[in-house]
């Protein structure tokens, strides 16, 4: 049972993960954090509009996160995600329970190795 | 740069979401896809390159419906439109309004506050007066099927002679006798006289509410005993040589503690023994509504304790009072035609050879009838119905009043709410719905303020049982909660709710929304029409509270002018000494000797100024009356007076001047010339003019007395006898020393500096000196007196406490509407002033608004006022209905509470700023 609810909220959380990880600090709009996320992963993990706005669509949904127009100076207006009071609860579950299973991986596969 | 959109829009497909949303996210996606392709041009790719790339953005793009459709669709909620889709739960709606109300008024709890207190105190000031009257009025005796209760009286007693020992119409003993064994209406009939027990053996009086009752009594009733058993035939029986006695539950508790083998033991009364046999139970109080009794004992023992002077064969002592129980399909009609019929026998039966023979003929004729008593009989009742019909009255108005408050207080809110309704409203709620919200909101305050209304009532009404209560008159109500009194609280809690809900409820939802919606811009006028019904409110308000304040003015000016009148003798300073001598059983011709001794020794107490006996004192609603006419003139043109036996001194004793002549003295004895005393009315109506001294009069024979000539030796000032209300009325003295029969009970009037205290352990030190047999009871003129007004007192007690409250009310709904009045005119005055209107100039329109509002209060309050308060005219003294000064002074309040109630507004309207109001929405 709890393999399956982590498989399940592995796959989909580790991309949440991601995103919440990304607009934690400060304001940032889709195509910084695609761009973030590339870079960040050395080109490992790619996100495009496809895959990525659904994710973006559905963390607001939820209520953690929170996008908004913002117009600069002399700048197209560009919608902006942040964290909310709600997201910032629910990513340091995510990052904990990321960290446990990080762990439980590395410890099976040290074990093997030594 | 190439254009996205198209090309998202296409890949979208049908999401169907709504164009905002859908123009959001091409905006959103299309942003993205410029972003990649302007990266690419400056990465050094070709324009056709970029484009590549950009489009690669898109790949998977049935992904992106698919996943939008899911994220779009799957976390909406259900689509609500207020007021529509009837859920058909009007329970689960009606909670759910309950709960939102009470979250609404949580919020507001100043309004809240205002709000419970002004319904708390109109309806438990209903509620409190409702139980009174409801307990001596409306209740009938707490006996089984007491609906077929009759009492027999005889119809119309003018003429009868004798010793009337019952406030209420009574029977003498042998009338009683004849009746029980000659009636066929009642299935059973028993009879009661109410007395006064002394349960004390030592010199201090200890007195007990007794009842001398017949034999079935308590079986007639349907009183069965709680311990032990209650009277039989058997236990009244003439010439009973021993008695019983039946105590009442609360005497039983009170004197015994509840102990259970009471039954048997004995108990003195008037220095008699009596075997207790048993207890009733406690839902029986006794007979008489207001008087609760302690012990009950057989009529036949009048003989026991009374001795020679029982009155079981004085057919001119009036005492008993008798009640049947009708026969099944027997009317009161039916029992009156048949006591008719018995009536001349039983009356030849028992015409006395005491009777005055010029009376005979009217005993004669007295007729017997039945009554409908299932309510029993109340002096409470007969001195009180009135004025509680009155205070109900009262009361009501006060609730009136608090109803406007209410009304006016959710008026403005529903005004403050109006853009809140209109949203609701135009957002498809129905107005049914909104007003059954609003509805909620003031059954909960009603339900609320009832409650709290109820406690109230619960303390107040004790508190009016404690206040019209004295020392020697014990009032006793049962106010144990019933239906009635629950049912009328409830039925006015809701006419409450309805009366002050509904009409701002109607109010708040008749606008359009659209015009709710601008009217929260700007505009002068706004609000006008719905604005003057608030002022309508307020209006009726003054007016209500105007006739409240003047009918508060009319009783306490009453009662002020009842305190202060003119009975012609000093009440301060005026000790009575009540002393029995029954125990020295002194034969009758050394019982003056004996009296004379008590007075002169009273008399030498220090502190004592002087000292004097009376047979009747005066104002205590005792009284002896007789017809009088002068020597020498026509029998026919007697007049009744009334009078009093007293000892020299009476009149230096209650500081009542001697006119003319002297005052009674040691020479006045059973054999010398009888002489008499007359007050300035007896000369002025009974004849002797101004210096009647020296003339003499007839007094007509009685049944203790034979008719005797009297001289009149002095004249003396006029003095109130029966009550203080009363105009002066004839009344004639004769000396003690002179009475036919001297009796063993003697009050005695102290005149005295000292105080109270010092002066009470003197006189019981004296009188103790004189013989240690004696019993001593002590009152105090001035108190006995102002009990005597306590019917007044009341009145203008509570009268005075709901006008103040309805002014107090009347202020708040003035002040509330000022205020609003200036808060939504802000603009305006802002305008006024920045024309150059000085702050006095606003702050005196402001309080010529206020003033208006109540000059048109007291313009409608007057004539109102003037047609309620004639309906006091029977509980006024000294003063018309229309009294102008109370009139005036009620106006004059009502002018000082427009100047209250606008000043704080038309203050804070001077300080408006120009620029703030100007600016202010």
């Amino acid at each position: 049972m709890f393999a399956r609810v982590l498989d399940r909220e592995l796959k989909k959380g580790s991309a949440e993960l991601l995103i919440m990880s990304l607009v934690e600090a400060r304001p940032r709009h889709g195509y910084e954090i695609s761009k973030l996320i590339e870079s960040r992963s050395g080109g490992v993990l790619k996100f495009n509009v496809a895959s990525l706005y659904p994710l973006l669509y559905r963390l607001e949904r939820r209520g953690w996160i929170l996008g908004k127009w913002v117009e600069k100076a002399g700048q197209r207006r560009r919608r902006y995600y942040r964290l909310t009071v709600d997201g910032k609860k629910v990513l340091a579950e995510q990052r904990h329970t990321w960290r446990e299973f990080v762990e439980a991986i590395n410890r099976i596969t040290e074990q093997e190795n030594a | 740069m190439p254009e996205w959109k198209t090309e998202i829009v296409a890949r979208l497909g049908a999401l169907e979401l709504s164009p905002v949303r859908e123009a959001e996210i091409v905006e959103e996606l299309s942003q993205h896809l410029d972003d990649r392709y302007e990266e690419m041009l400056a990465s050094g790719a070709t324009d056709e390159e970029a484009r590549r790339a950009a489009r690669a953005e898109l790949s998977g793009s049935q992904l992106l419906a698919e996943e939008l459709r899911r994220v779009e669709r799957r976390d909406e909620p259900p689509r609500v439109v207020l007021g529509q889709g009837r859920r058909g739960n009007m329970f689960a709606d009606f909670w759910q309004d309950l709960r939102y109300g009470a979250r609404v008024l949580g919020k507001q709890p100043g309004f809240t506050a205002v709000a419970l207190l002004t319904l708390a105190l109109g309806t438990g000031a209903n509620a409190a007066i409702f139980r009174l009257l409801d307990a001596v009025r409306l209740r009938a005796l707490p006996v089984a099927h007491a609906e077929q209760l009759a009492e027999v009286r005889i119809t119309d007693m003018k003429g009868a002679r004798g010793r009337f020992q019952s406030w209420h119409p009574a029977l003498t003993n042998p009338i009683w006798e004849q009746v029980r064994d000659r009636q066929q209406a009642f299935s059973g009939v028993f009879a009661w006289g109410a007395d006064e027990f002394n349960l004390g053996t030592g010199s201090e009086v200890r007195p007990v509410r007794g009842l001398w009752v017949s034999g079935d009594f308590f079986n007639v009733l349907g009183v069965r005993p709680q311990l032990g058993r209650v009277f039989t035939t058997a236990d009244d029986r003439r010439g009973c040589d021993a008695a019983g006695a039946v105590l009442s539950h609360q005497f039983w508790q009170r004197e015994f503690g509840g102990d259970p083998s009471i039954v048997g033991r004995k108990l003195s009364l008037d220095d008699h023994s009596f075997e207790i046999v048993g207890v009733t139970p406690e839902s029986f109080y006794g007979p008489e509504v207001g008087r609760s009794f302690d012990v009950a004992v057989p009529i036949c023992a009048d003989a026991l304790v009374n001795g020679k002077d029982n009155r079981l064969d004085a057919g001119t002592t009036w005492w008993l009072i008798v009640m049947g129980r009708l026969k099944p399909g027997w009317t009161t009609e039916q029992a009156s035609a048949q006591l008719n019929a018995i009536s001349s026998g039983v009356f030849e039966t028992t015409v006395s050879p005491k009777y005055p023979a010029e009376s005979v003929p009217q005993y004669l004729g007295f007729k017997l009838a039945a009554y409908p008593a299932a309510s029993g009989i109340s002096q409470v009742r007969e001195t009180y119905e009135k004025p509680l019909w009155m205070l109900m009255w009262i009361a009501g108005l006060v609730l009136l009043v608090a109803c406007a408050n209410l009304a006016n207080l959710l008026l403005a809110r529903a005004n403050a709410r109006e853009r809140e309704i209109a949203v609701r409203l135009a957002l498809g709620a129905s107005r049914s719905r909104i007003v059954r919200q609003l509805l909620a909101e003031s059954l909960l305050l009603a339900v609320a303020g009832s409650l709290i209304g109820v406690l109230l009532a619960g303390f107040l009404s004790e508190f009016l049982i404690k206040f019209l209560s004295t020392e020697g008159d014990r009032l006793f109500v049962d106010l144990r909660p019933d239906w009635t009194v629950l049912g009328f609280t409830a039925g006015m809690a809701i006419l409450t709710c309805v009366l002050f809900g509904l009409m701002p409820a109607l109010r708040a939802t008749r606008v359009a929304p659209l015009e709710a919606m601008k009217a929260g811009g700007r505009g002068l006028t706004a609000g006008r029409e719905r604005f003057s019904l608030r002022r309508a409110l307020v209006v009726a308000q003054v007016a209500l509270s105007l006739v409240l304040v003047v009918g508060a003015l009319l009783f306490s000016r009453s009662l002020a002018k009842l305190l202060t009148a003119d009975v012609g003798f000093k009440q301060e300073g005026v000790l009575i000494a009540q002393v029995g001598s029954v125990r020295l059983n002194l034969p009758q011709e050394s019982r003056l000797a004996f009296k004379r001794e008590l007075l002169e020794r009273i008399r030498a107490v220090p502190g004592v100024t002087s000292a004097a006996r009376a047979d009747i004192i005066p104002l205590s609603g005792n009284g002896n009356f007789n017809n009088v006419w002068m020597d020498g003139a026509d029998p026919a043109g007697k007049k009744g007076v009334a009078w009093s036996r007293i000892s020299s001194d009476y009149f230096k004793t209650l500081n009542t001047p001697l006119v003319a002549g002297r005052d009674f003295d040691e020479h006045d004895t059973p054999t010398s010339t009888k002489v008499a005393i007359v007050s300035e009315e007896f000369a002025r109506q009974i004849g002797g003019g101004a210096n009647p001294v020296g003339q003499s009069f007839w007094v007509e024979a009685s049944p203790n007395d034979p008719q005797t000539r009297y001289e009149i030796v002095g004249l003396a000032r006029n003095t109130k006898y029966d009550n203080v209300r009363e105009d002066f009325q004839p009344i004639a003295y004769f000396p003690l020393a002179q009475a036919p029969r001297l009796g063993q009970f003697d009050q005695i009037l102290v005149s005295s500096g000292a105080p109270l205290g010092q002066l009470t352990e003197g006189v019981k030190r004296a009188i103790g000196e004189a013989s240690p047999q004696t019993t001593i009871n002590f009152q105090v003129l001035r108190e006995q007196i102002q009990n005597s007004l306590m019917r007044d007192r009341l009145m203008a007690t509570l009268s005075g406490f709901f006008g103040l409250l309805a002014l107090v009310l009347a202020c708040v709904g003035l002040y509330g509407i000022m205020s609003y009045s200036v808060a939504s005119r802000t603009n305006e005055l802002g305008i006024r002033m920045a024309l150059g209107a000085q702050a006095g100039d606003v702050r005196r329109m402001i309080l010529r608004e206020s003033l208006l509002l109540v000059l048109i209060g007291v313009a409608v309050g007057l004539p109102a006022a003037f047609v309620a308060t004639r309906f006091t005219s029977a509980l006024l003294f000294g003063l018309t209905p229309n009294d102008p000064v109370s009139i005036t002074l009620a106006a004059l309040a009502m002018l000082a509470v427009a100047l209250l109630a606008g000043y704080l507004p038309a203050r804070r309207a001077s300080r408006v700023d120009p620029m703030v109001a100007l600016r202010y929405e």
